[in-house]
C-alpha cells in the first residue's frame, strides 16, 4: 500500500526530534544537557520551516484519517512556536529545580506532536490517539518536579480527571462509530445527510459524550475543577503550556469536529455551548478575584478566556471560526509571557507567587514589570494590545451571529477581569517591598522569552490585519 | 493653504515621540527628562497653532483629513480629521500640555515614567478629539485610562490606589458596553448597506428603528455620562480628583471631563437623533439636578480640591444642558463652556497644587488672610474664581449665557432651575475666597509663605490671558464652531420635523438580525 508521506512532515520531525533528544540525553554529562534544549529548539525550528514548504497544500494520508489543509498548517505552527516559547523559558527553571531535562523536553515535543495530530486528524480515532499522546505526557511533565509534594498531588489529580474525561470522549467516538458506520469525519458528515428523523437516538448521545469530554480538556466550567490545582502544582512552563496549547489542541478539535463536520446538528448542541461559555467566563472571573496567588489567579483566568474562545464556538460560521482562530493566536503571547514573569520571579526555592511578591517589582525590575503590565492590560482587553483586538473580533462574531446578549455578558466580564489583572500592576507599580526577581544576565532566555510575548502583544494588537487573514484562510480550507 | 496629509497624525504622536526619547535618557538626569517633556508638549502646541491658522472657519465639514487602511478586512480605517466641533478641545488639550509638565516639576520620584505617561496620556486625548473612525476612536478612549491610571495610582495621595481603580471600574463599566454598541452598529451597517465600514460619517447616514436607536443610545450615553460625569454617576469624581496629583487633575478635569461632553456631540446626538429627542427630557432633568447638586454639594465642602471637584459636576451639567437644547446657541455655548472650563477648572487646581506645595495642606479652614502674605497669588485667584462663576467680561460669563439663552428656548422650566445654579456657583465660590484670601493672617505656618515663582507664573499668565480674551472677544471662537454646530442641529431638526413618524418604526430598512 502506497502511503503519503508528506503531510507527516512536521509531526514526524518532532517525533524525531524527540527520540533524538531521548538518545542524546544517555551520552551527554549533567553539565552538558542544556544543549538538549538547543537540539529540541532546532528541531522545532525545522517543523515550523516545513510548515511553510508544505504551505497552501491539502493533501492526505493514511486513507483520508489525516489532513494537511491550512487549517491544520495554522496549529501545527501554532504548537510548534507555543513549544518553542516553552523550551526558551525551560531552560533557567530546569537548572532551578532539577528537574531532569531529557525527559522534560522530549516530553514537550512528544505532546507537541500529539496535539499537531489532534489539530490535522480527519477520523475520531486518529484524533484520539493525538490526544491521548498529547494527555498522557503533560500528565507526566505535571508531576515532573518531584521534590515538591504539590507536583505529585497535581500529576495525579490530572491523571485521573484526565482519564474519566476520556472515557467519556472514547466512549461518545464508539458511539458515533456506531451510528454513522464509520470514524472517519467526511463520512460521519455524509451520514448526517439523512432525514433527522432516521438519525439514531444514540447518535445524539455520542456527540454529546463528545462533547463534555472536551469541555474537560478546554476546562469549560462546570468541568473546570481540576485546573487550579494543577496549575499550582505543575512546573510553571508546564502550566503555561497547558494554558496554551492543550487548550488549542482541544480547541483545534472542537472546530474541526463540530463547526466543521457536525455542523448539520448546529442546533441541537448551540444551547448548551450558550451556556458553558457564559458559566465558563462568569465563574472563571470571579473566582479569579478572589485569588491571592499569581499563579491561581492565571490558571483561573485562563479559565475565563476558555469561555470567552466559546463565544465564537455558539457564533459559529465564518465570523466565529475565524474570530476563535485569531483569539487562541493574541491570546499565546500574553498567556506564556506572564506565565514567564512568574517564573523570573522564582528565586531557588521560593517560588513568589503571591500578589505581595510583586510589590515594587517596577522599579526593581523595570523590563519585566513593564511586561507583565502589557500582559495584564492585554489580558484584561485593553486596546491597542492583542488582548483587546482578540476580544473585539470574538464579541463581533457573536454579534454577526444574532448574540448580542453573549456579546454584553462578554463585556461585563472583561470589565470584573479588571479588578484582578489590575491588581498585578497595583502591586508592582504602587507597593513597595516584594521579591527581587531574575536580572537577564541570570535567565536570558527566559528574557527572550518575554520578549517574545511582548513583541507578540503588541503586533497583534496594532496591526492584526495578516493575522486575521490567516485566521480566516485557515478556518475556510476545513469545508 | 493646501493641508498636507500628516499634518493630525503629527501633532497626536508627536508627544508619543516625547515618550520614547525619554526612554532613551537615564533615569538620575531629572532636569534633563522635564526638559525634553516640556519641549516635546510645546512643539505639540505650536504645532496645534498652525492648524488653527490654517483652519477655514467657514466650513461646517470635516478638514485635515487623514485616511488610510487598517484593517482592510473590517472596513477599519485609521481615519481622522477636525471640524468646529473638535477644533478647540484639540487646541486646549495641546495648551494644557506645557502647562501641566510645567506643573510636574515638583515631582520628585519617579520622574521618567511619570512624563511617560503624562505624554501618553495627551496623545490619547489628541486622538480621542480628531478620530472619526469608531475603532480608532475607541482605541484612543481607552487609552487615556491606563496612563491616568498610573498618574493617580503611583504618584497621587494616601488613597490613590481605591481612587484609580474606581476610576478606570467605572469608565470601563461605560465603555465596554459602547463596544458592543459599536459593534452591532457596524454589523448593522453592513447588513444595511453590504458595506463593512467603522466610518462614523458613513454611519451617520444609517438609520435605524427607533427601538435600536434606545438601546445604542443608552450604551453610548452610558459611556459619555460616565465621564462628563453626569449626576448619579459622578462619585468617582470626587475621589479621582482628590487623590490624582495637581497636573493630573488639570488633565482630568481640563479634558477627560470633555471627552465625554464631545462624545455626546459627536456620536450619541448625531448617531441616534430620535432616540436622543426622547431622553432628552431626562438628560435636561439629571443635568439640572447634576448643577444644583454639586453646587450645594461643593458648597459644603472643607478641601478645597474637593470643592473645585464637585464644582465641575455643576459646570458640566450645564453644558449637558446646552447640549440638549438642540440649538445654534445652546450647543455653541456648551463648546465654549467645555473650554471655559478647562480653563478655569484646570487654573484652579493649579492654584490648589501651588498652595498644596507650600503648606501640605488643602483644608480651607487652615487658611485666611492670603492676601497680605500672597499679592500675586491672590490676585490670579480671584480673576480665576471670578471666571468660574460667570463674571461678565471674563469667558465664564460668555458660555453661561449662550447656554441659558439656548436652552431658555426649549425647555424654560429646567433653566430657572440651571440659572439659581448660577447663584448658588457664585455663593460657594466667593465664600470659600473668601475664607482663603480674606481676614486676619491669623496662622503662623501662613506668614512664612513665599509668593509665586517664575515658572508658576509662566504657568498661569497665559490662562489667564486667554480667561480674559475669550471673555471680551468671543467672536473669532464662536464663528470656527458655527457652520460646524449648524450641521448638527440641522440634523436634529430634521427628525423633529418628522417626529409624527416616529411612533413605532422610522424610514429606516428593516431587516431582522437572525438568530437568537
Amino acid at each position: 500500500m502506497e502511503i503519503n508521506f508528506t503531510p507527516l512532515l512536521p509531526a514526524a520531525e518532532l517525533l524525531l526530534t524527540a527520540l533524538t533528544v531521548l538518545l542524546l540525553d544517555l551520552f551527554l554529562r549533567e553539565e552538558e544537557k542544556s544543549f538538549l534544549a538547543w537540539i529540541s529548539v532546532l528541531g522545532l525550528g525545522v517543523a515550523f520551516a516545513m510548515t511553510f514548504l508544505l504551505g497552501g497544500g491539502q493533501e492526505s494520508a493514511f486513507q483520508d484519517s489525516f489532513l494537511l489543509d491550512s487549517f491544520a498548517l495554522f496549529f501545527s505552527r501554532f504548537f510548534v512556536g507555543v513549544a518553542g516559547i516553552t523550551v526558551l523559558s525551560s531552560v533557567h527553571y530546569l537548572r532551578e529545580t532539577k528537574i531532569r531535562e531529557g525527559e522534560y523536553y522530549a516530553l514537550i515535543l512528544f505532546s507537541a506532536f500529539g496535539m499537531i495530530l489532534m489539530a490535522s486528524a480527519n477520523a475520531l480515532i486518529l484524533f484520539f490517539l493525538g490526544l491521548e499522546t498529547m494527555s498522557l505526557a503533560v500528565y507526566v511533565l505535571t508531576g515532573m518536579w518531584r521534590d515538591r509534594s504539590l507536583a505529585g498531588e497535581a500529576a495525579m489529580k490530572y491523571f485521573i480527571i484526565g482519564a474519566f474525561a476520556t472515557g467519556f470522549l472514547l466512549y461518545g467516538i464508539a458511539l458515533i462509530y456506531g451510528a454513522a458506520g464509520s470514524a472517519n469525519l467526511g463520512r460521519i458528515a455524509a451520514s448526517l445527510s439523512q432525514p433527522a428523523e432516521q438519525r439514531p437516538l444514540f447518535l445524539f448521545a455520542g456527540i454529546f459524550l463528545l462533547f463534555i469530554g472536551l469541555a474537560f480538556k478546554v476546562a469549560a466550567v462546570p468541568f473546570h475543577f481540576w485546573v487550579p490545582d494543577v496549575y499550582e502544582g505543575a512546573p510553571t512552563p508546564v502550566a503555561g503550556f497547558m494554558a496554551v496549547g492543550v487548550k488549542a489542541a482541544a480547541f483545534a478539535g472542537w472546530t474541526r469536529i463540530f463547526l466543521a463536520q457536525l455542523a448539520p446538528l448546529q442546533s441541537e448542541w448551540t444551547v448548551p455551548l450558550w451556556v458553558l461559555a457564559v458559566l465558563t467566563m462568569t465563574l472563571g472571573n470571579l473566582l479569579a478575584v478572589v485569588q491571592a496567588s499569581v499563579k491561581r489567579m492565571l490558571a483561573y483566568s485562563s479559565i475565563a478566556h476558555a469561555g470567552y474562545l466559546l463565544i465564537g464556538l455558539v457564533a459559529a460560521d465564518e465570523a466565529g471560526g475565524q474570530a476563535l482562530l485569531f483569539y487562541l493566536l493574541t491570546y499565546a503571547p500574553m498567556t506564556l509571557g506572564a506565565f514567564a514573569v512568574v517564573m523570573a520571579l522564582k528565586e531557588g526555592d521560593e517560588d513568589h507567587e503571591t500578589y505581595s511578591d510583586y510589590a515594587g517589582l517596577g522599579f526593581k525590575r523595570p523590563f519585566l514589570a513593564m511586561a507583565m503590565s502589557l500582559f495584564m492590560l492585554s489580558l484584561a482587553g485593553f486596546p491597542p494590545l492583542a488582548g483587546f483586538a482578540g476580544k473585539f473580533y470574538i464579541f463581533r462574531s457573536a454579534v454577526v451571529a444574532g448574540y448580542t446578549n453573549l456579546a454584553i455578558v462578554g463585556a461585563l466580564n472583561s470589565l470584573l477581569s479588571v479588578i484582578y489583572y489590575l491588581r498585578v500592576i497595583v502591586m508592582m507599580y504602587m507597593e513597595e517591598g516584594g521579591a527581587g526577581g531574575k536580572s537577564f544576565a541570570v535567565a536570558p532566555y527566559l528574557y527572550a522569552a518575554i520578549a517574545v510575548g511582548v513583541i507578540g502583544t503588541l503586533y497583534l494588537g496594532l496591526l492584526p490585519a495578516a493575522a486575521l487573514d490567516l485566521a480566516r484562510e485557515s478556518f475556510l480550507s476545513l469545508r | 493653504m493646501e493641508p498636507f496629509a500628516g499634518d493630525l497624525s503629527l501633532l497626536v504622536f508627536f508627544p508619543v515621540l516625547g515618550a520614547l526619547a525619554l526612554l532613551l535618557i537615564p533615569r538620575g538626569r531629572t532636569q534633563l527628562l522635564f526638559q525634553t517633556a516640556l519641549l516635546f508638549a510645546s512643539l505639540t502646541f505650536l504645532w496645534s497653532l498652525t492648524l488653527l491658522w490654517r483652519f477655514h472657519p467657514a466650513t461646517g465639514g470635516m478638514q485635515f483629513v487623514e485616511r488610510f487602511s487598517w484593517i482592510a478586512a473590517y472596513g477599519i480605517d485609521y481615519f481622522v480629521g477636525i471640524d468646529g466641533l473638535s477644533l478647540f478641545l484639540v487646541l486646549l488639550t495641546a495648551f494644557l500640555g506645557p502647562i501641566v509638565i510645567l506643573a510636574s516639576w515638583t515631582i520628585s520620584e519617579r520622574v521618567k515614567e511619570y512624563l511617560f505617561f503624562m505624554l501618553i496620556l495627551e496623545s490619547g486625548m489628541l486622538g480621542t478629539f480628531v478620530a472619526l473612525d469608531l475603532f480608532l476612536f475607541y482605541v484612543f478612549w481607552e487609552v487615556t485610562l491606563v496612563p491616568m491610571y498610573f498618574l493617580i495610582g503611583v504618584w497621587g495621595g494616601p488613597r490613590r490606589i481605591y481612587a484609580a481603580l474606581k476610576f478606570v471600574l467605572y469608565t470601563m463599566a461605560g465603555s465596554l458596553l459602547m463596544l458592543v454598541a459599536i459593534i452591532y452598529l457596524a454589523a448593522r451597517n453592513f447588513q444595511v448597506t453590504q458595506v463593512m465600514t467603522f466610518d462614523l460619517l458613513r454611519i451617520y447616514n444609517l438609520q435605524l428603528p427607533y427601538e435600536e436607536q434606545i438601546w445604542l443610545f443608552l450604551a453610548f450615553a452610558l459611556s459619555f455620562a460616565i465621564k462628563v460625569p453626569l449626576f448619579p454617576f459622578h462619585t468617582w469624581l470626587p475621589d479621582a480628583h482628590v487623590e490624582a496629583p495637581t497636573a493630573g487633575s488639570v488633565l482630568l478635569a481640563g479634558v477627560l471631563l470633555k471627552m465625554g461632553t464631545y462624545g455626546f456631540l459627536r456620536f450619541a446626538i448625531p448617531l441616534f437623533p430620535e432616540a436622543t429627542l426622547a431622553a432628552s427630557p431626562y438628560i435636561i432633568a439629571l443635568a439640572v439636578i447634576g448643577i444644583v447638586y454639586g453646587a450645594m454639594v461643593a458648597m459644603m465642602q472643607g478641601d478645597l480640591k474637593k470643592l473645585v471637584a464637585y464644582s465641575s459636576v455643576s459646570h458640566l451639567g450645564f453644558v449637558m444642558l446646552g447640549l440638549f437644547a438642540f440649538n445654534l446657541q445652546g450647543i455653541q455655548g456648551a463648546i465654549y463652556q467645555m473650554l471655559n472650563h478647562g480653563l478655569s477648572t484646570g487654573a484652579l487646581f493649579l492654584i490648589v497644587g501651588m498652595i498644596y506645595e507650600r503648606r501640605h495642606t488643602r483644608m480651607i479652614d487652615d487658611f485666611g488672610g492670603l492676601w497680605k502674605q500672597l499679592p500675586i497669588f491672590s490676585a490670579c485667584f480671584l480673576v480665576v474664581t471670578l471666571s468660574s462663576i460667570g463674571l461678565p467680561g471674563l469667558n465664564g460669563f460668555v458660555g453661561e449665557f449662550l447656554i441659558l439663552l439656548g436652552s431658555f428656548q426649549t425647555s424654560p422650566f429646567w433653566t430657572a432651575g440651571a440659572a439659581s445654579g448660577v447663584v448658588l456657583g457664585a455663593i460657594y465660590m466667593l465664600w470659600m475666597f473668601r475664607r482663603v484670601v480674606f481676614g486676619p493672617l491669623s496662622r503662623p505656618e501662613n506668614q512664612r509663605l513665599e509668593d509665586l515663582g517664575a515658572r508658576e507664573m509662566i504657568m498661569l499668565i497665559p490662562i489667564l490671558a486667554l480667561i480674559l480674551f475669550m471673555g471680551i472677544y468671543p467672536r473669532p471662537f464662536l464663528d470656527r464652531m458655527k457652520p460646524a454646530v449648524e450641521l448638527v442641529v440641522q440634523r436634529i431638526e430634521s427628525k423633529k420635523a418628522a417626529t409624527p413618524l416616529v411612533q413605532g418604526v422610522t424610514q429606516g430598512r428593516e431587516i431582522k438580525l437572525h438568530g437568537n
